[in-house]
């Protein structure tokens, strides 16, 4: 194995996605905290961006489509958006919780428990 | 003959660096106990990302990966974290249990990273010879002012939304006083 052209080969970048992925998910069941699951979340858009800018940038688009060669960065810059909009949301639902429970383990928050 | 012999060795080292930091800033977010280490191993883990995108080609991506994710969603958790609690509680339950409900995620986790690998390394992919878009930022900003203008624009309204209904509920429960 020749380990000079290895940032030209998608299977490192494809790994290291489905690593990111496997540990986001990791995160988010063992979280006990909703900040620690909202960083988890994260990781788990991170994965997402770096398969589209893989797949943008090695892999041959259908020829009968035409299409734009940057439509990775696009749909990258997009998820970026929706992330920090996400982020944004989610934070102030954790604060608003936090004023009502005095706490933010998901444990804790059982009021609709049977 | 290159001038510079061992610069594609360097350019390897490069690359080793920044996939161990990506692969360490995501194992001390998801690992750590402390919530304020896990927002600095996001950032790490971010600060690798932003390498790949650069070597991925497309050194725009890579400043605004630095730029949003590390100077403003990082930067946010941090003032929610202050906000709230600094800190996971020890587990309440015993710790056989806890040990048993570890190992089960990482089983789930290991099947799903083994699963993904597996699928995306075996599809039946056309690869390409040279790099498909020159990563400059005219070719982005053609694209965002023409073919993609539609969502370009919802996406601000999206985040107008969202500054408007984090205000709107953050500002609940709030006392008068």
């Amino acid at each position: 194995m020749n380990f000079a052209n290895l940032p030209d080969r998608p299977a490192v970048y494809f790994i290291l996605a489905a690593f990111l992925l496997a540990a986001g998910i990791f995160g988010l069941i063992r979280r006990r905290t909703l900040i620690g699951m909202l960083i988890s979340g994260e990781l788990i858009f991170a994965a997402a961006s770096l398969n589209f800018m893989t797949v943008n940038r090695f892999m041959v688009r259908d020829p009968s489509i035409p299409s734009d060669p940057s439509v990775g960065q696009i749909a990258v810059l997009f998820i970026m958006g929706l992330a920090a909009a996400e982020v944004a949301i989610a934070l102030s639902i954790i604060i608003a919780v936090y004023r009502n429970y005095r706490s933010i383990q998901p444990k804790e928050l059982s009021e609709l428990n049977g | 003959m290159s001038p510079f012999p061992f610069s594609r060795y360097a350019l390897v080292a490069i690359f080793g660096f920044v996939v161990a930091t990506t692969v360490g800033g995501a194992l001390i977010a998801v690992l750590s106990r402390r919530i304020i280490r896990a927002v600095a191993g996001l950032a790490l883990s971010c600060l690798g990302l932003a390498g790949l995108y650069y070597f991925l080609n497309s050194p725009f991506l890579a400043l605004m990966e630095i730029l949003i994710y590390i100077g403003a969603v990082c930067v946010t958790i941090i003032f929610g974290v202050m906000l709230s609690e600094p800190d996971e509680h020890a587990p309440t339950e015993k710790r056989g249990q806890d040990r048993c409900w570890a190992a089960v995620a990482a089983l789930v986790s290991v099947a799903i990273f083994w699963g993904v690998a597996h699928l995306s390394l075996h599809a039946p992919w056309a690869p390409l010879t040279a790099a498909q878009s020159d990563g400059s930022v005219q070719a982005i900003g053609i694209a965002l002012l023409t073919t993609y203008s539609l969502p370009f624009e919802l996406i601000s309204l999206v985040l107008m939304v969202a500054i408007l209904g984090a205000l709107t509920l953050a500002r609940g429960g709030r006392s008068k006083s």
